[in-house]
């Protein structure tokens, strides 16, 4: 499917989706609560086949916290990215996609753990990297007066 | 005959009467072992020196290196060196570890390998005892050392310790099976277990090459078996050092590794010679039965000579095998032994027996 | 606590839990594995990692474009070279800057290399974790080989940091073309070696065939990419799919086999060393000539927007995500490295076999912690 094809086949889905055409992908801006159906509905349905989530990233926008995925058809060798936002700093949650795809597994405990967005439903939710003391370093305001140097 | 010219047991006749002539017959004895117990222990600190400084020398050999060329020349004294160093490093005690059979534990190991040491015939007339059940005892002896092994495992508390204890416990009483068979099949050759009456049978020709196809198989496995049972080579899975970092001994530090380290040579030295006893004629020059002047002049090389000799170059062989294959996994080491070499070494010993009855061997 | 006693089931009272690393011979550096062992059955494994990590992403917010290079050197120190590319050609993608062919060339040619160098390391460590020690000489003595062309014209042997966004940092070194000749006709020679060393050995088929298998729906659900994905059939070839530099103007063969055991695994890293060498015979003989590097304006900006380049490392997919606001800093760099997916799968493929195999497996994925942590 080329670009538009893809928009057309996402416009189908949802009517709501916000759909932007990048310079690279097409992509697509999904309200938390509809994440999971959405993300189910491209792995599984015939004419898309995302069935290869290969980058999963977690994004501070200042005021918002949002997960990227970046998903690629291996049939066919189609990309579509896939945003989400919560604007909860306290407990920003989301919904896992790690049974959809099983590499989402680790890719989300390692958002949890530098930018503590909880998943919900993921089987293993840990910090990966750091301890349970730390605070989550990836987000904007993350202050550390001994190892982050500010001019 | 040019051959008694190397003969040891008048001199060893001669030590022993004249300590008979000079005290009781007890202390004699006494006298005659400190003698004996220094001599292997030299001998035993000697060849274990001697061997980690080859096993290196063979595996940068093997490995496009150098090896050790710092310390003396070609680095003839880095082990003297190494063993030095090794004994003034700390001894780490283990939190929580039985202090007395983590103490033992190396002891045992190399008890058993001085033990094995007595009985080996090094020339004509050397050797300290001379028993008529001397295939027994080298046998019953040398697995003793597993004992060892276990406790040092069981005794550090530390899970890879204990995981290397089991797997070397698992793999030597199998292999113990294996050797005790292939020995028994020169024993049924030769017709007796005396080490001496042993080589003194292959006078004429090594029994390798006098027991027919079924010599050479019983030597093979012997290697086979032999190499598993020393934990070394593609068997050396109680210290696997990619799995369980160093296995049995990882607890182990200063002179008390040094002890294993010394045994797990001095173990290879002696499989390395009881084969060199059994299968190729121990000290017994090379001998073709009819052609006398050839054997005349093989009689001129002391038969001291001939044992070192045969004896490295079974390390040699063992040495090869551990540098160049990869480690087996414990369940093909235990298929390996209870599926393939037991049963080859079972019809093994009928053949032997069937071609000694009949009288078909040279 | 008489509690706890009572809670615990015999199913785990059965179960011997054992710490593999952070300092393990066969873990490659600072990898902790947890591993439930039942006898010498591995029941389950959980990575525990971050012993390294050095918050590269978030370091990567406060400098600027050409530092992100000496940072990414440092993630997978193995295809450092690849790992830069990955950040230039995002840079150079946001910029719109055309570069010249002669950049192209040698960049490719630095992957190549690099990948070679990287499977031969990868080779020596696989063997030594198998107990094959001699391997690891025999692997380390050829990389030398590469490391001193590296030397030669990047200044550096291992972390080099040759490229830098518009191009290289220096011209090619005069020797480069002979020395990388002579290289190639050597390693064809000494390739086969290795074969007979490892490959051909009946120990080694006893440790490795059908050890670890790895489906191809798994593989791509858990995004295994690299040799390790395509010896489950997983055609994952960045320079295939999504050629950038010289790749385009090469042929070369995607290595895939369906298998996707232990064997296949190391197969398809050997097959790859074939192919990386066949990709650099056609590219050293004509090496473009133009400038090695174009000029970029002092300070980088990059255009406000997202950028996302993905690359083929010696592991696997590295995917660089640049998030830009217009400043000279990124807002937001993530690294999709492949050793951390890799890593993922552990448990899945080596649940039910022995420890040696666990040990094995790992091996077979060719996992460097640094980039795991990043």
């Amino acid at each position: 499917m080329d670009k538009i094809q893809l928009g057309d086949f996402l416009i189908s889905l949802d009517k709501d989706l916000e759909i932007k055409e990048g310079k690279q992908f097409t992509e697509v801006s999904v309200p938390p609560e509809k994440l999971y159906s959405l993300a189910r509905m491209l792995r599984e349905r015939e004419e898309v086949q995302f069935d290869f989530l290969y980058c999963l990233s977690g994004v501070d926008y200042g005021q918002d916290l949002g997960v990227v995925y970046h998903l690629r058809s291996t049939v066919y060798d189609h990309s579509v990215v896939l945003k989400t936002r919560t604007s909860d700093r306290e407990k920003p949650q989301l919904d896992s996609v790690s049974d959809i795809w099983k590499t989402a597994d680790f890719q989300e405990r390692e958002v949890f753990d530098l930018l503590g967005i909880k998943f919900t439903n993921h089987p293993d939710l840990r910090r990966l990297f750091l301890d349970s003391t730390w605070g989550f370093p990836l987000r904007k305001d993350y202050a550390d007066d001994i190892n982050i140097v500010t001019k | 005959m040019p051959f008694d010219i190397y003969n040891f047991t008048s001199f060893t006749q001669w030590i022993d009467s004249s300590l008979h002539n000079a005290m009781s017959p007890f202390w004699t004895a006494l006298t005659e072992m400190v003698i004996i117990g220094v001599l292997v222990l030299m001998f035993y600190a000697v060849v274990g020196l001697f061997l980690v400084y080859a096993e290196r020398k063979v595996c940068a050999f093997m490995q496009n290196r150098l090896g050790p060329n710092r310390v003396g020349p070609f680095g003839i004294f880095q082990t003297i060196a190494d063993l030095v160093k090794l004994l003034f490093v700390e001894l780490i005690p283990i939190k929580n570890a039985d202090g007395f059979l983590f103490n033992l534990a190396p002891f045992i190991v190399i008890i058993a390998g001085f033990m094995a040491i007595a009985a080996i015939p090094f020339a004509n007339g050397l050797h300290a005892i001379d028993m008529n059940i001397g295939v027994l005892y080298v046998i019953a002896v040398s697995s003793m050392g597993v004992i060892g092994v276990l406790l040092a495992g069981w005794s550090s508390n530390n899970k890879y310790s204990l995981i290397g204890a089991m797997r070397s416990g698992a793999q030597i009483i199998s292999y113990e099976l294996s050797v005790g068979l292939a020995l028994i099949t020169i024993v049924i050759l030769a017709g007796s277990m005396q080490l001496s009456v042993i080589v003194e049978a292959q006078r004429d020709g090594w029994f390798i090459f006098k027991g027919h196809i079924p010599a050479f198989i019983a030597f093979i496995i012997f290697l086979i078996s032999s190499t598993a049972e020393t934990n070394r080579g593609p068997f050396d899975l109680a210290e696997a050092e990619s799995e369980l970092t160093a296995g049995y001994h990882t607890e182990y530090s200063g002179i008390k590794f040094a002890f294993f380290f010394l045994a797990e040579y001095m173990n290879m030295f002696i499989v390395a010679s009881i084969a060199a006893t059994i299968f190729l004629g121990g000290w017994m020059p090379f001998h073709v039965g009819p052609w006398v002047g050839f054997n005349h002049i093989m009689d001129f090389i002391p038969p001291f000579v001939w044992y070192i000799g045969k004896t490295f170059f079974v390390i040699f062989l063992m040495m090869w095998f551990k540098w160049t294959f990869p480690r087996l996994r414990i369940d093909q080491l235990l298929t390996l032994e209870w599926k393939y070499l037991l049963p080859i070494n079972l019809v093994n010993v009928l053949i032997m027996a069937f071609l000694v009855l009949m009288g078909w061997h040279f | 606590m008489e509690e706890k006693v009572k809670n615990i089931t015999t199913e785990e009272q059965q179960e011997y839990v054992i710490n593999m690393g952070p300092q393990h011979p066969s873990t490659h550096g600072v990898l902790r594995l947890v591993v439930s062992l039942k006898g010498e059955t591995v029941k389950s494994v959980q990575p525990h990692i971050g012993y390294i990590h050095r918050g590269i992403e978030k370091m990567c917010e406060s400098i600027t474009y050409p530092q992100v290079i000496h940072l990414t050197d440092r993630m997978d120190y193995l295809s450092a070279h690849i790992n830069n590319e990955a950040v230039c050609l995002a840079v150079e993608k946001a910029l719109e800057v055309e570069i010249s062919d002669r950049i192209k060339v040698i960049r490719t040619l630095m992957s190549e290399l690099t990948r070679i160098q990287s499977h031969q390391l990868w080779w020596a460590s696989f063997g030594m974790d198998l107990g094959g020690l001699t391997c690891f000489f025999y692997g380390l003595r050829d990389r030398e080989k590469i490391l001193d062309i590296f030397e030669e014209t990047c200044g550096s042997r291992m972390i080099v940091s040759y490229n830098c966004p518009g191009g290289v940092m220096y011209d090619l070194h005069p020797d480069f073309a002979k020395k990388v000749k002579e290289f190639i006709r050597y390693f064809r020679k000494i390739l086969p070696e290795y074969n007979q060393l490892l490959t051909g050995n009946v120990i080694f088929h006893e440790r490795s065939k059908g050890i670890g298998n790895l489906s191809l729906e798994d593989a791509i659900s858990f995004g295994i990419t690299g040799p390790s994905g395509r010896a489950s059939g997983f055609s994952c070839d960045v320079r295939k799919h999504e050629p950038y530099s010289a790749y385009d103007r090469v042929t070369f063969k995607e290595i895939l086999y369906t298998q996707g055991d232990t064997y296949h695994r190391y197969v398809a890293r050997i097959e790859e060393m074939w192919e990386s060498m066949n990709i650099i015979e056609q590219l050293i003989d004509n090496i473009p000539e133009g400038p090695f590097a174009v000029k970029m304006k002092p300070v980088i900006k990059l255009p406000e927007g997202e950028y996302y380049q993905r690359v083929e490392t010696a592991r696997g997919e590295l995917g660089v995500y640049v998030i830009s606001d217009g400043n000279k800093n990124p807002y937001r760099v993530k690294f999709r490295s492949p050793n951390f997916v890799n890593l993922s799968v552990l448990n899945h493929i080596a649940k039910g076999f022995k420890i040696a195999d666990l040990v094995a497996i790992g091996g077979s994925l060719d996992l460097v912690i640094p980039d795991i942590d990043r």
